[in-house]
Formats: C-alpha cells, structure tokens, sequence
C-alpha cells in the first residue's frame, strides 16, 4: 500500500466552479443525513444501555416510553459498586487483562524482532505459521484445552479448572499471534540503516531492540497493547468454559450468569453492569483511538 | 542516544575479545540469539495451538466416556442427525449474509465518512466504530434487552406505526434474523475503518482525471475505487468469513441457539453438546467440521498477505 502514497501536496485542488461547488454541498448534506442514519443504528443498544441503567426496576416494567427516563437514579450503581460480587468480577477482569497484556509483550517484541530482522532458518515458515495460528478460533480449541487443562489438573495435582489464573495462560493463544504479526510490520518498516549503523557500531542484538526498535516502533507497540487488552477483556468463551465458581469469573461471564436468576431478568442491574464492563475498553479507546485505528489497518485483525 | 550505543557497544566487544569463550561465542551467533527471541513465541504455539488442535481430532475419535477408540463413528451419528445438517445450514446463512451486510454498511458509511471533511472525520469516525469496542457479550447483552418480548423498546416503537409485536427470539425466521442483524451491528464498523483506510490511500489525481473524462459518480466508483481496493475488500471479506463463521458469544447470549436449535452455529452447538452435555468427544467433532472451511478461507488470505508481503 505504501506504493500507492502518491504526493497529495500538490496544487490543491479546491477550484471552486459555480456548479462543482453547489455539487458539492448536496454530497456533502447527503453523507451527512445517512452518516446521522447510520449513527442511529451503531449507537441505539449502548445508549439504550445507558437509559436502562439510569431506571428503577419499578420504572422498567412499567408501560411507559422505553426511550426515556422519568425518574433517573444512580441506584442500579450503587448496588452494583457496593456488591462483593461485581467488584470481584471487575477485579478478575482486570488482573488477567492487565498479566495478559504483559505477557503477551513479553513474547511477542523479541520475536517479531527475530522474524522482521533476522533471518535465520525457518523464520518465514514461522512468520507464515505465527500468521495462521491468530486465524484459529477459539471456538476450535475450547474443548481440547478443557480436556489438556484437566489432563495436566491429573498429572501433576495443580488445580487448573476453574482457577482465573489459568486464564493468563490461556488468552496469550489469542493475543501473542496477533501483536507479532502486527509488530513484525512495525519493525519491518525501519529503516535498515538505523540498525545497522547500531550492529557495525558494536551493539548486541539485544540492544539494538531496546535501544533502538521498541523507541522508534513506540506507537505501534501501543497498538498492540490496545488490542491484548481489548481481547482480553472481551474473551467470553474461556471463561465461560473453564470457570464456574462465583469467585474466579471475570466481567462478561460474571453478568451473564449471576444477573440472571433463573428466568427473572433483572434489566436494570444487568445494562449497568455491561455498560460499567464496556467502559475500560471505552475509555481507552477515548484516548487513543488513533493508535487503536492504526493497529486495526495495520493489515490483521478480526472482524 | 547513537553515543550510549557506540560506548557500550565497545565495551562489551572489548570484553568479549578479552575471555573470548566459545559458550559466549555461541551465545551472541545470530541463529542462536534469534532462536532464544522465538522460543517462548515457538513454545506457546506448540504447546497451546498446535497440541489442542491435533488433541481434538484424537477426542473425536473416541466413545463418549471417552474409554474406547471408536473411529469415525463419531462422525458417521452426527451424519445421521437432523440438527447437525440444520447447524451446517444455519451456519452458512449466518456467515455469509452477515459478511455480505457488513460489507455493504461498511463500504457505504467508509464513503460517506470520506466524503466530509478532514476535522469532522475523526468524530464521525469514533463514533461510528463504538460497537466494535464494546466487548461483544456486553453489547449483546443490550441486544437482548432491546429485543424483550414485553418490554421491548423495538416492539414499543414499532407498536406506533401500527407493525404488531414482533417475537425477535422466539420465532425461527426473527431469531435468525435478530442473531444476523446484531452480528452485522457488531461487525460493520471493522470494515468501515478498513475501507476508510483504503479509500484514503487512492490518489485524488485519479478522481480528477477521471472527473475531467466526464465520468460520472458510478463510473468513479467501478472503475477507480473498487480496483484501487479490491485487496483490502478480499482480506477484509475472508478474514470476517472467518470470525463470522467461528463466532460464539452473540448467539449464546441472545438465543442459546433456540427456538429448536434453528439458531446454532458450529460453535454454540459444539459448546452445547461438549461442554453442557458432557459428550466431549462428539464436541470436538463438531467444532472440528469449523477446519474445512477456516482452511479454505485460510489459503486464499495468505496468497494475498503474501502478495502484498512481495509489493512492499
């Protein structure tokens, strides 16, 4: 793609004939009442998770305008913030998030340095194999891990199900394919010379990544970061699978099984409840939605 | 910074000339160094991707107490099952009407986000990617709410342009179109910034050109946009085939595959009979029917990948 980044600084390009112009303005009045259209329907559940939050129970059962609130409370807050439970759940959430995001680091930087710099035996096949690994689903692999993490519970007496810790072992299948592949990219578009001059000057390879690599490649490892989070955060299936206990759930298994008691639905509680899990991802993304964008077009991720 | 490199640098090859051990040699070779960096990237595959994956076609081979190998059997009782053929089926709807209407909105919003101008874009644009960031359970969750029968804020607007109430889940046709609709709401907003990405590395002195030829707003769009993005829509489109395909948590949490497993994918159904019903064998076996397909889709994302590895 970078053959296409044809010089755009030209003469610009704004010669504004009557007709062209007027043109114009209709284009652009037109993207925006569909832009407006389209933003109805992306933004509609999480505002309405929003207003759901804001109501009292007896609000919600009653028979008035779902899109509205008459008597907004903080009460389905408190009771959340306030229950051992939830604050279990987000504390979980958290903790493997934050060590999974580390761990994925840790794994991934030194091995996109190897596969984008040094080439050594294998090293495209494993780049290649690093690329197919992020295209398997978890949906592929939750029954045989469950069966491996039971075998391993057999064999040598640690306690793996149902343990949140397991987790920090698990979600790196998830998040280490994906930030290789995309700081393989980042550290391929060095320039040779830089490191170079670092090799003939006597540098260690080693040194020539964190002297050299991670600072200038700094706003494509954000990416990465952004992404182990947010997958992390987001993974339902794992957890789903591997815990049960009311103590080892993280966030978005935690909401969809306590919330819900039986067939009473407790709306309220279970929008703020999302809405309060969605907010990490939410906040972050706030902040660094160019680095999240950039991450996202850096050519591999899923959809 | 170049200056703290040079110094040390120095210094340690002064030092390293000075014991000159071979372990130390061997140590700072290139393939060696490289293979330490690539170990634990080598380990986690092995151990956590390659193993599992292989590990479940063994399950899958065995009886449900998993005691006696029992062949393809496995295979051959799903082949006889109703339910199964209707998973195939369910599957593939899902999967491809929902990545042909991601497509569309995304092709369409990436254009009319282009259209505006420069400052307003990066609003527009984080706005319109907010269901992408939401983890998926959570926003289903509102999905599911929006969807409630007696309470439903989608029946309760509908109900004032005279259209009765709906049952979104609890009708074979709705479910299935409550489950496609909410994965294309998910997923729309990934190719939307994959096709803004696109349009914004077209050159505008096409568009001009082609504005001065006299061709009109169709003929910019067949002719310049679409064979100036045709690799990113065909990575973009495999990719989602797969993730659609594989996807999990919107049909678990809105219909758990109901009403009469009409809704099940591969995933939610292996995860009913694996785990739910403890028949982890003929799980496995389900989800493994997933390979066919990823595998395919698979070749063709690494011929482009590699392609364009080679135009770089």
């Amino acid at each position: 793609m970078s053959t296409l980044a044809i010089d755009k600084a030209g003469p610009s390009r704004k010669v504004k004939y009557g007709s062209m112009s007027r043109d114009r303005i209709w284009a652009l009045r037109w993207s925006y009442f569909f832009l407006v259209l389209f933003a109805i329907f992306f933004l509609t559940p999480p505002v309405y998770m929003l207003i759901t939050s804001l109501k009292s129970s007896a609000e919600i059962s009653a028979a008035t305008n779902p899109w509205w609130v008459f008597h907004p409370t903080l009460s389905n807050y408190v009771e959340l913030l306030s229950s051992n439970q939830f604050l279990r759940f987000f504390w979980n959430s958290s903790i493997i998030s934050i060590i999974v995001v580390i761990v994925t680091m840790m794994i991934s930087i030194p091995a996109a340095f190897a596969l984008a710099r040094m080439k050594f035996w294998g090293s495209a096949t494993l780049a290649t194999g690093v690329f197919l690994t992020y295209l398997i689903p978890d949906s592929l692999l939750f029954i045989p891990l469950f069966k491996v993490l039971g075998m391993v519970q057999d064999l040598t007496g640690i306690t793996l199900l149902n343990r949140w810790y397991v987790l920090v072992f698990i979600y790196p299948t998830l998040t280490v394919p994906f930030c290789t592949w995309i700081m393989i990219g980042y550290f391929a578009s060095i320039p040779k010379e830089l490191d170079e001059a670092a090799l003939i000057d006597g540098a260690s390879w080693l040194q020539t990544l964190t002297r050299i690599f991670i600072p200038v490649a700094l706003p494509g490892l954000i990416a990465a970061t952004i992404f182990a989070f947010t997958v992390s955060w987001a993974q339902f299936l794992y957890p789903l699978v591997f815990t049960t206990s009311v103590d080892q759930l993280v966030l978005p298994v935690g909401i969809t099984t306590t919330l819900i008691k039986g067939d009473v639905f407790n709306w309220g509680q279970i929008m703020t409840g999302a809405l309060l899990g969605a907010a990490p991802p939410l906040v972050i993304y706030a902040f660094l939605m160019d680095y999240y964008i950039a991450g996202l077009t850096a050519g591999a991720t899923k959809g | 910074m170049a200056d703290v490199v040079v110094e040390q640098g120095r210094v340690a090859r002064a030092r390293g000339a000075r014991k000159g051990s071979s372990l130390r040699n061997a140590l700072g070779r290139k393939s060696t160094v490289a293979f330490f960096l690539t170990l634990p990237l080598i380990l986690l595959i092995v151990l956590l991707v390659l193993y599992p994956a292989f590990y479940s076609v063994y399950l899958a081979t065995l009886n449900k107490a998993m005691t006696k190998f029992v062949g393809l059997s496995n295979f051959t009782f799903l082949f006889k099952r109703e339910t199964f053929w209707m998973v195939v089926r369910q599957s593939c709807i899902f999967a491809i009407t929902a990545v042909v209407f991601k497509a569309l909105i995304g092709f369409i919003v990436a254009h009319f986000v282009h259209n505006i101008p420069g400052k307003k874009q990066r609003k527009w644009r984080g706005m319109l990617l907010v269901p992408w960031v939401i983890p998926p359970a959570m926003s289903t969750l509102a999905w599911l709410w929006l969807f409630d029968p007696s309470y439903s804020a989608f029946n309760y607007t509908l109900s004032f342009f005279g259209v009765g109430p709906i049952p979104w889940l609890g009708d074979t046709f709705w479910a299935r179109f409550s489950v496609i609709l909410v994965n294309v709401w998910y997923g729309a907003p990934f190719f939307l910034i994959m096709y803004l990405a696109a349009l914004k590395s077209v050159p505008d002195q096409l568009y001009e050109a082609a504005e001065i030829d006299g061709a009109n707003w169709w003929q910019k769009i067949w002719h310049i946009t679409l064979p100036m993005m045709r690799n990113i829509i065909a990575i973009t489109t495999l990719f989602s085939l797969i993730v659609t395909f594989a996807n999990f948590d919107i049909v678990r949490i809105l219909t758990s595959g109901g009403p009469l497993d009409t809704t099940h994918l591969f995933a939610t159904w292996a995860f009913q009979v694996g785990i739910q019903s403890s028949d982890i064998p003929l799980g496995a076996c389900v989800s493994l029917f997933m390979v066919p397909i990823l595998a395919v889709a698979a070749i063709f994302i690494l011929r482009d990948v590699n392609k364009r590895g080679n135009e770089a």
